[in-house]
């Protein structure tokens, strides 16, 4: 591409985004090989609040469960705390601790899955995998992943073979049309092979360690032992099912399977693809500086838990404190997103939202979005601020509010690459948040099922508080709302209650802050603005954009949801 | 029952197709476990394992990889993410070995126009002979604009797609019946893959529950792959050794309820020693399905074996009744109603 004096601009859409949750579609526009502008359209949405409108607030948990299947789980525990909130229930130390359990044992399978099977082929060429030397990648496994046992030359031997007739086949499956060659990738071909070999380990080992969710919950994914008050799980030693002496011994067994696999396959894997990539991709994808998290894994009882990993604000990337966060100064704008506000706000708080959709989109088939409203995907501000959530956000406020833990593992991630810590902010800066969350909550885990084996042995098997499950018990009107920390990010769900039937039910997930259009300060959403300054080389070829909007893990069907309009609840399309 | 041929056989034949037993081998399976692993196919496909765990092997050893587009709408991946914790075969032998998932948005490499060829591909190269995997459900209302995919509406991929396929294949409630969209409140014009091909007569197989128990969906490709035949259905589409008894029947905690011993509140003498869930919501009496017998996560557990209650998620319209699920007041009468 011959780049002029003044280069000429290119507006280039790539829709279907793959290798995410749901669907997403980015328009970027691009001169001189770099990405200029950016715009991020959702482009599904469902209902889910206006569906919840009437029911039993009892029952809102299965149908907010239901908003994301990758994410499964936390939005249970957003919609259960919730409504708990609003009723003033406690629920038991047990319940409590099989929460964190299940919610660390999600974020750890859905960090792994991310890495493996939604980011790596971004930076991992398949096709050079198939050149590598079985010596030279054995070799480098026994370097980077120390203590690993899959490490032998037949091991990579093996891999390569079936790699090779995987593509003499001519079937290619998931690996077709992918940018293999593209000059971005720069593994060598035994390093590409060792990821492939951990991205086939991976897909096993998730398999066998969600067992814990079955366990726990009954299935994965939507597991379903939530209840208001607690968990509706067996817990007794000696029961025939549920959680028992045998199954507490698998949980211990998996936990250890957990950890030795987040030890030595992913965060050495993560580390080793993060040097090869240091020198552009430590310094592309910044974002807006700013860092949202609720925190999560309460780790006490009562009004105000402590909490393993903080709640906190991070500004203008200064990592030397955390801000507090107030849920009240969290607002919707709805300027350039297919709804509209009866009153003509420009934003509103959740607990009094009132969206009705208005699509004013392009009618399909269509090449380009240029309409002044894009997405599906309403604009989330914290006092007006654009903020990012995720790993990198509650790996930096650990980090500001110097969890012991978050500060080792990122002084040392830092070191080992010598980098600043001002390089978290960039694309590699959210893929190593994410692995190194992952280790310090594979660590957690066993501390966990050890307090509830504790309380087990001495009898505590409390596992609900069921005093006001009769909604007799309920005043008549009610309001709470519900924080978690999903994978992706801050999660909140907010309820509105009366007369023993949900008024109003609302959610602000990670997806819509990360993903949201520019409101009506015409200040783009957080992946809108990473990818402003990103490299593109070859727009028919946009694996420069995938890797950092991948950054994020994007979860477009929790990011679009409608909430309750207190009028017409019909679709006004204006097209 | 003679063995149809199976139109894949030449097709992906002539294109060097490898036979999935080579697969199976590579990936360290020998004879004797693929036996095992047939008789245990059979098994869930209620077949019996003579003569049909042998021809089922027999046929693995020879059959090239079936080409799926798995197609997303309103859904929430939860499909996806159940057919990633498949127990046997295991997903990377679905995915290396098995099955060639041509399109998967939440899998494939590629993106964009990259990602839309791969769907033009299949249903061009492949004519007839892939199968089309359906999650989430279809909207409707407003042109189809509520799920756009590449600039075209959700409604006129499915139909495009479908028209050459050899079958349709609905996974999950939503892409079932119209699922959660569907739901009273609900403002898409949600419906499920029958109503979407309706009049089209395209072999359309129902697989509800939420999500899918995947060994139930992959028990049936196997099935064709290797029978040449899809598993028997009733008239909606519901494969009959999935869908074909109640839950309850087969139900782990049934003896208690026989025995008066039900659940009277979560975490009660009765709940923690393993109870009937009968009085505390359970819906299993009345919801058909295998999740008693084959159980979710490689056989380690499913709702009710955790202490939870059924909420039918196998029902056309579960959403609208779940309120049977929630009305009870703890503790509840010690026998109530009685069996």
């Amino acid at each position: 591409m011959t780049v002029d004096h003044v280069p000429a601009t290119t507006r280039v859409a790539i829709d279907p985004i793959s290798r995410i949750e749901g669907h997403l579609r980015i328009e970027v526009e691009t001169s001189g090989a770099v990405v200029r502008d950016a715009w991020s359209t959702g482009t599904m949405f469902r209902g889910i609040e206006l569906i919840l409108k009437d029911r039993d607030p009892r029952q809102a948990w299965v149908f907010a469960q239901r908003v994301c299947g990758v994410c499964t789980h936390v939005h249970a525990l957003a919609s259960v705390r919730a409504v708990e909130n609003a009723l003033g229930i406690t629920i038991p130390p047990n319940a409590r601790i099989i929460r964190n359990l299940m919610s660390g044992v999600q974020f750890v399978h859905d960090h792994v899955i991310h890495f493996y099977h939604l980011h790596a082929l971004d930076w991992v060429d398949v096709v050079s995998a198939l050149s590598a030397s079985p010596q030279a990648a054995s070799e480098l496994c026994k370097r980077t992943n120390i203590g690993w046992p899959n490490n032998s030359p037949e091991y990579f031997t093996d891999v390569r073979a079936r790699l090779q007739a995987f593509v003499d086949s001519g079937q290619l499956g998931p690996f077709a049309g992918g940018y293999w060659g593209h000059p971005a990738y720069v593994l060598s071909p035994q390093a590409n092979l060792l990821l492939v070999a951990h991205y086939l380990e991976a897909l096993e080992w998730q398999r066998q360690i969600i067992q814990i969710h079955a366990i726990l919950g009954g299935k994965n994914p939507h597991p379903q032992t939530f209840t208001i008050g607690g968990m509706a799980i067996t817990l007794a030693p000696d029961a025939p099912t549920g959680v028992n002496t045998t199954s507490l011994a698998t949980i211990g067994s998996l936990l250890a399977q957990i950890q030795s696999f987040v030890d030595q396959v992913l965060v050495p894997d993560v580390t080793l693809l993060a040097g090869y990539y240091r020198d552009v991709w430590t310094r592309v994808g910044v974002g807006t500086g700013n860092l949202l998290a609720y925190g999560e894994f309460p780790e006490s009882d009562g009004a105000v838990p402590g909490l393993f990993l903080p709640a906190g604000r991070i500004t203008r990337m200064y990592l030397g404190k955390a801000l507090p966060v107030d849920q009240s100064a969290i607002e919707e704008c709805v300027a350039r997103s297919w709804y509209s506000y009866s009153d003509a706000a420009a934003s509103k708080h959740p607990s009094v939202g009132e969206t009705t959709p208005v699509y004013s989109g392009p009618q399909a088939p269509y090449d380009t979005i240029t309409t002044e409203k894009y997405s599906w995907l309403k604009a989330p501000r914290y006092d007006g601020g654009v903020y990012e959530v995720g790993p990198l956000a509650r790996m930096a406020v650990a980090y500001a509010a110097r969890v012991p833990e978050a500060r080792k593992a990122i002084d040392g991630f830092l070191g080992r690459l010598d980098l600043k810590p001002s390089a978290l902010f960039s694309t590699i800066g959210r893929v190593a948040a994410r692995a190194l969350e992952t280790q310090l909550i594979a660590a957690r885990l066993p501390k966990w099922l050890g307090e509830l084996r504790t309380n087990m042995a001495a009898g505590d098997l409390r596992v609900a508080d069921t005093g006001k499950w009769d909604p007799a018990t309920w005043p008549a009107t009610a309001s709470g709302w519900g924080p978690t920390e999903a994978p992706r990010g801050g999660l909140g769900h907010w309820v509105n209650i009366a007369a023993g039937k949900i008024t109003n039910y609302q959610m602000v997930v990670p997806s819509t802050w990360n993903g949201s259009p520019r409101d009506g300060a015409g200040q783009r959403g957080p992946w809108e603005q990473a990818l402003v300054d990103t490299p593109l080389l070859d727009p028919k070829r946009p694996v420069e954009v995938l890797r950092t909007v991948h950054s994020f893990d994007p979860c477009m069907a929790c990011a679009v949801h409608v909430h309750r309009p207190d009028g017409d609840d019909s679709i006004v399309v204006a097209a | 029952m003679s063995r149809a041929p199976h139109p894949v056989d030449r097709a992906a034949a002539k294109q060097s197709g490898e036979p999935v037993g080579a697969g199976m081998r590579r990936s360290g399976i020998n004879r004797r476990t693929l036996l095992r692993w047939s008789t245990y196919m059979a098994g869930v496909l209620a077949l019996p394992a003579m003569p049909y765990g042998i021809r089922i092997a027999a046929a693995m050893e020879t059959q090239p990889r079936l080409p799926v587009l798995w197609l997303s709408g309103q859904g929430c991946t939860g499909d996806v993410e159940s057919f990633l914790r498949a127990s046997d075969p295991t997903p990377s032998q679905l995915v290396m070995d098995k099955l060639s998932l041509d399109y998967a948005e939440t899998l494939m490499a590629a993106a964009g126009e990259a990602a839309e060829a791969r769907i033009a591909d299949t249903i061009t190269r492949y004519a007839g002979q892939y199968v089309v995997v359906v999650e989430g459900s279809i909207p409707t209302a407003e042109n189809g604009m509520c799920c756009c995919i590449g600039g075209r509406s959700f409604t006129q991929i499915l139909s495009d797609a479908a028209a050459g396929a050899l079958a349709v294949i609905a996974v999950g409630s939503c892409a079932a019946d119209g699922g959660l969209a569907k739901a009273a409140g609900g403002v898409t014009a949600a419906v499920g893959v029958s109503a979407a091909l309706d009049g089209t007569g395209k072999k359309i197989i129902r697989f509800p529950g939420c999500p899918i128990n995947p060994d139930n969906v992959v028990a049936a490709l196997v099935q064709y792959m290797t029978l040449g035949a899809w598993p028997e259905t009733d008239p909606t589409g519901l494969p009959l050794f999935a869908y074909g008894a109640r839950i309850h029947a087969n139900c782990e905690r049934l003896p208690f309820l026989r025995a008066g011993q039900v659940v009277r509140e979560w975490g009660d003498a009765g709940h923690q020693a393993g109870w009937c869930l009968r009085y505390v919501g359970c819906q299993g009496p009345r919801t058909n399905g295998n999740c008693s017998t084959v159980k979710f996560n490689s056989a380690t557990s499913w709702d009710v074996g955790s202490g939870s209650p059924c909420f039918s998620c196998t029902s056309d319209g579960f959403w609208d009744q779940l309120d049977t699920a929630f009305a009870w007041t703890p503790p509840v009468p010690a026998m109530a109603g009685g069996q």
